[in-house]
């Protein structure tokens, strides 16, 4: 990297503990993925009937719709329960999928028992700067917008369907 | 689904900007365009605020501009909130029936540590 005034992208981190134990935390962040995740959030046009994250390395990341129709959000690239998952998010701010490491950011998943009996789970989103090329995704899509008024378009329609806590 | 993007050029220039900054020349010398038509794209990233310049010499390099990605980043940082959140909820109540109640700040490390009593992978399918 060059010097210049280009400030990094901070990544995400989410650091919760969970009062189950450490292979139960584990076992339902991946096999029961889709009965946690928001369901407004998805790739395809209906709202999935599963999501689905194949448990081994290169396993794939994908929901599938009820007619069957599967779409790709990423890939499993590591897999170590019952501590840590990595895991490649290939989907930009539209929610439209692109294959390669180059166009994909990263979800690493780390699970520490604790001496209570309860599990900390933190995640961590990192490397958004690959999905840089996909700006110009945002703006062409509706028209003449422009790609910062169209991501907030798309953040306040999820903030609208949050639930309450 | 909003659609893919329209001009398959512009979205080239992007790429090899976010690949490492580039001049207009470095930019136009990658694709089969003029420089006057890679100086007009890189105008409108630069309107959209997807890249940005600076001065080097008596050359302009344009690089990301990190404000399109620093959106994507707030949106996926609300996103994961709200799914660890759900996350908790969800494998609190399928699986850690024994435990009592609490508030999400509280992590009442008092309580004695009962063992989950039931491993069952879940409830209905």
């Amino acid at each position: 990297m060059t010097s210049q005034a280009t400030r990094p992208i901070a990544p995400v981190v989410v650091d919760v503990t969970v009062r189950v134990p450490i292979a139960v935390a584990f076992h339902a962040f991946t096999a029961d993925f889709h009965r946690w995740w928001p369901a407004s959030h998805h790739v395809g046009a209906q709202d999935p009937e599963t999501v689905v994250l194949e448990p081994f390395p290169g396993g794939r990341w994908f929901e599938r719709a009820p007619d069957g129709a599967e779409c790709l959000w990423g890939e499993v690239v590591a897999w170590e329960p019952p501590h840590r998952i990595l895991l490649a998010w290939g989907l930009d701010g539209t929610w439209t999928y692109r294959a390669g490491q180059e166009n994909a950011s990263q979800v690493e998943v780390r699970f520490t028992a604790l001496p209570d009996g309860a599990t900390r789970v933190v995640l961590e989103h990192s490397g958004f700067e690959a999905h840089g090329a996909t700006a110009t995704t945002l703006r062409d899509g509706v028209g003449s917008e422009g790609g910062w008024a169209s991501l907030l378009a798309l953040y306040a329609r999820f903030a609208a369907d949050e639930p309450s806590p | 689904m909003l659609d893919a993007l329209a001009d398959p050029t512009r979205r080239a220039v992007l790429d090899l900007v976010r690949q490492r900054p580039r001049s207009v020349s470095e930019i136009a010398a990658e694709l089969p365009v003029s420089r006057p038509a890679v100086s007009q794209h890189l105008r409108a990233l630069k309107q959209a605020r997807l890249v940005q310049d600076h001065a080097a010499g008596t050359r302009r390099i344009y690089s990301l501009d990190p404000h399109g990605l620093a959106a994507l980043r707030d949106y996926a940082d609300q996103l994961w909130q709200t799914a660890m959140a759900s996350f908790v909820e969800y494998a609190e109540r399928e699986h850690g029936a024994s435990l009592p109640d609490r508030s999400p700040a509280d992590r009442s490390p008092g309580q004695p540590p009962t063992q989950s009593p039931h491993e069952n992978p879940g409830g209905a399918p």
